[in-house]
């Protein structure tokens, strides 16, 4: 009964845990007020034998109160997850000079094309890979994705990446490894009866090991 | 319009006269309280039909690798040799959330209770369309009885999720099913046809035909939260009855509205769903709130805490649940841009949420509370909604939604709020009206054992579900065990099944006290919570017509322990005390 969140591998993936933490903190704050408050009630205003409740029909101090804290609370909440937002899917933060890849989901699996030796991509010497996704660490690393026939959804939970791939449209999503291993790609929208399986490997080697493992995948394609 | 509402209340009366046969008393029934038990009976069967899908979803996915037992009842295409197959699980999945959304709790909570609080509580002799009301139900059996008949045919019923996100569910070579989406797309323009109408009725009727003396500010509650429900369902039903049509169109005549080969646009098809989706959560929510209004300040023998609070809680939410949708879509491929504004009206209505929460709260404060069962599941609809509430705030915040999307704590935070939320309200609705709707009383003592089973294994349902989000785990999968990111939530999920089955076989010890009871409960007296509000001031159950002489309001809806009345705690709504004078509180009566 393990519930926690998976280690975090990526740069972007530190203030979204951040923000979960603090959240989950607010939240649980307002939970035990809320739920033992409720209790506390219970028991303290139990009906008997010749009690009679108190008159009344509000106070409007209290009703600013319990406007005001709440409001001012979430406001604090929406213009900080504003900024982390910005930072992760606005244009303007999108890395320049990153590595760039192809991702192509269909049912049921995710074609992943990398640009050859002279590292465009939609050039002769791209190749293409099915369900595997090798990257380096501690690079960014822009995908672009699309989808050939219905909406799925790029999920790797350790990367704390998730964006959906929809038909028509070539969405870029980014991230920065900051660790090696193996992981998975797993879709996180219904895409139809294979959509449980739909995974892909990810593999994010060392940077000189990437390199390497593109060098060789590129001269297989190549021959 | 007037004259329309005259003649529609004179027939109710003439009525009354009659006899009516068989057939036009019980069945064809223009009498808003038969219509209301009409839809009570179907919704409940609903509600069991909804909630055997999740039982053999949740398990698939506890057991993906053990048949079903007594699976060999069902057809080769929905369980083969033992096992349910991918495609019934997809199936499954869409169902239970159609089903329960558009055929238990939705008509339960409008088609029910708006039918038969609306006229009693404002003091009317019926609604002020019987005949639209007739139509409203009768349109609901067609579309139940076709998407029941999905189930049969080739290809099985609709698969792309309740949500039916394009192209997945307007491509049948993708997602394998053909005439069963259409069916479900039929049945859906069907039964929004039957909510607008209703809405429209409950609209009309709470506008004009209120007794003499039923101010705005005198409304119960629950009636404030049925009128503008009815608003947001006129309001956003059409929209999904018209992207339904689209959506069917792209199936059988070859148009491309969502369909991006000839220029369709997949997005277009998430907003218009959403645009009606988000109100609709609220459609789902609001009449609920008004329930557990009504029956925590009886329940705590006290006025409601901050009434106008409340009713403008209510206008809030359903204000600002216009203009929320987005939040469905933050990961969609939507603008990231827009995704800061739905962020922002998205927190700001959990404002008005916690308004409601805290108002409850006041209103048990220094109260004189009575445990009795509708008391104890409205109690626990605040305890529980509140934690629906608060796990909706990690959605609100988009870079949290970019890691829980699509995941298990998104089905836990849907569920805190349907089921802690809504269906708690119903049950306390239901124990607290039965009465009124059938002369009788529900056990007390089951009523009790059924909350705190279902106190108790509804938790155990859904609050691990949280854990399983944690861990990543996507919604809608037929396996989990596939994958390295959950292999340590097994135990979890086989936990959740055995408490769903509790959870499910509590609502039989429920439908047992219910069904008893229609025959062998305590007979009840007319006012047997000693409430205020107008419906308790006539027989139990109400005479066709409602009232003898139609009732002259005097006072706001919850006046409990008015210290101006001694003897007894509580003051109904036409009960004329001689501390008022009648100059100053009563609305002079119109004539009619």
């Amino acid at each position: 009964m393990d519930w926690s969140l998976p280690p975090n591998l990526s740069t972007q993936g530190v203030p979204i845990d951040t923000l979960f933490w603090i959240i989950l903190v607010l939240t649980g704050i307002a939970f035990v007020l809320v739920e033992a408050g409720i209790v506390w009630f219970m028991i303290k205003y139990r009906g008997r034998e010749g009690r009679r409740a108190h008159y009344t029909h509000g106070s409007t101090r209290m009703e600013i109160i319990w406007t005001a804290i709440p409001a001012l609370v979430l406001a604090a909440l929406g213009v900080y997850s504003g900024t982390v937002w910005a930072s992760i899917k606005s244009e303007r933060s999108y890395p320049e000079d990153a590595l760039t890849l192809k991702v192509v989901a269909k049912q049921f699996e995710w074609n992943v094309t990398y640009p050859g030796a002279d590292g465009e991509l939609e050039t002769g010497d791209d190749f293409t890979v099915r369900n595997q996704l090798h990257v380096p660490a501690n690079e960014p690393v822009v995908v672009r994705l699309e989808s050939e026939d219905v909406i799925h959804s790029f999920f790797i939970p350790e990367l704390r990446v998730k964006q959906d791939a929809v038909p028509g449209m070539t969405i870029p999503v980014w991230f920065e490894a900051t660790g090696t291993g193996e992981f998975e790609i797993a879709c996180a929208e219904l895409c139809g009866l294979g959509h449980y399986r739909m995974s892909a490997n990810v593999t994010i080697h060392e940077g000189a090991d990437f390199r390497s493992w593109h060098a060789s995948q590129g001269q297989e394609a190549g021959q | 319009m007037a004259t329309i509402v005259a003649e529609a209340t004179g027939q109710a009366i003439l009525h009354e006269e009659h006899r009516q046969s068989f057939l036009r008393k019980y069945i064809f029934s223009t009498d808003h309280k038969v219509i209301a038990i009409q839809f009570l009976f179907t919704t409940l069967f609903f509600l069991m039909i909804g909630g055997l899908l999740a039982m053999l979803m949740r398990y698939q996915i506890a057991w993906p690798d053990q048949p079903l037992p007594g699976g060999g009842i069902l057809p080769e295409t929905m369980v083969a040799s033992g096992y349910i197959l991918p495609e019934f699980y997809n199936s499954l999945v869409t169902m239970h959330g159609s089903i329960m959304v558009f055929f238990a709790i939705m008509p339960m909570l409008v088609g029910v209770y708006a039918n038969y609080l609306i006229p009693l509580q404002i003091g009317a002799r019926d609604m002020a369309f019987p005949r639209l009301n007739m139509l409203s139900f009768w349109l609901m059996v067609p579309a139940g009885l076709l998407t029941l008949a999905s189930f049969f045919v080739i290809g099985g019923a609709a698969a792309a999720g309740w949500t039916l996100y394009a192209p997945l569910s307007g491509r049948p070579d993708l997602s394998g099913v053909h005439l069963g989406q259409q069916m479900w797309l039929v049945s859906l323009v069907i039964i929004g046809l039957s909510s607008i109408l209703g809405s429209v009725n409950y609209i009309t009727t709470v506008i004009n035909m209120r007794a003499p003396g039923m101010t705005w500010f005198r409304l119960p509650l629950t009636v404030w939260a049925l009128f503008i429900t009815a608003i947001l369902g006129l309001l956003a039903m059409p929209v999904l009855s018209a992207a339904g049509i689209m959506l069917l169109f792209d199936q059988t005549i070859g148009t491309s509205f969502f369909l991006p080969e000839a220029g369709g646009q997949p997005l277009l098809w998430q907003h218009l769903f959403w645009f009606f989706g988000h109100p609709e959560v609220y459609i789902l929510i609001l009449p609920a709130m008004g329930f557990t209004s009504e029956i925590i300040a009886a329940g705590s023998r006290k006025p409601i805490f901050g009434y106008k609070a409340m009713v403008w809680a209510i206008a809030a939410i359903a204000f600002l649940g216009f203009i929320v949708w987005g939040h469905h879509m933050f990961q969609s491929g939507m603008n990231p841009t827009l995704g800061l504004s739905f962020t922002i009206s998205t927190l700001l209505i959990a404002v008005p949420s916690a308004i409601k929460t805290f108002n409850w709260m006041g209103t048990m404060w220094r109260g004189n509370l009575q445990f009795h069962t509708p008391m104890l599941f409205a109690i626990g609809f605040v305890a529980m909604f509140a934690i629906g509430g608060l796990s909706g705030i990690f959605m609100a915040s988009t870079p949290v939604d970019i890691y829980i999307h699509d995941t298990y704590f998104i089905v836990a935070h849907i569920h805190y709020v349907l089921f802690g939320g809504s269906l708690f309200a119903l049950f306390g609705a239901i124990y607290y009206w039965y009465p009124k709707m059938f002369g009788r009383m529900m056990n007390e003592t089951l009523g009790k054992i059924h909350f705190v089973l279902t106190l108790v294994f509804f938790n155990l349902v859904f609050f691990p579900m949280h854990g399983l989000g944690m861990v990543g785990m996507m919604r809608r999968i037929y396996d989990p065990t596939g994958y390295q990111h959950l292999q340590g939530i097994q135990d979890t999920n086989q936990l959740i099944t055995w408490a769903a089955f509790g959870l499910y076989a509590s609502g039989f010890l429920f439908a047992f006290n219910f069904f008893w009871s229609l025959w062998r409960g305590r007979k009840a007296e007319a006012n047997p919570w000693d409430a205020t509000t107008l419906e308790w001031q006539t027989p139990s159950p109400p005479k066709h017509g409602n009232w003898k002489e139609i009732p002259v309001v005097y006072h706001g809806p919850h006046e409990f322990s008015h210290p101006d009345v001694p003897d007894k705690d509580w003051l109904a709504q036409n009960e004329r005390p001689d501390i008022t004078s009648p100059a100053e509180s009563v609305m002079q009566p119109e004539p009619r």
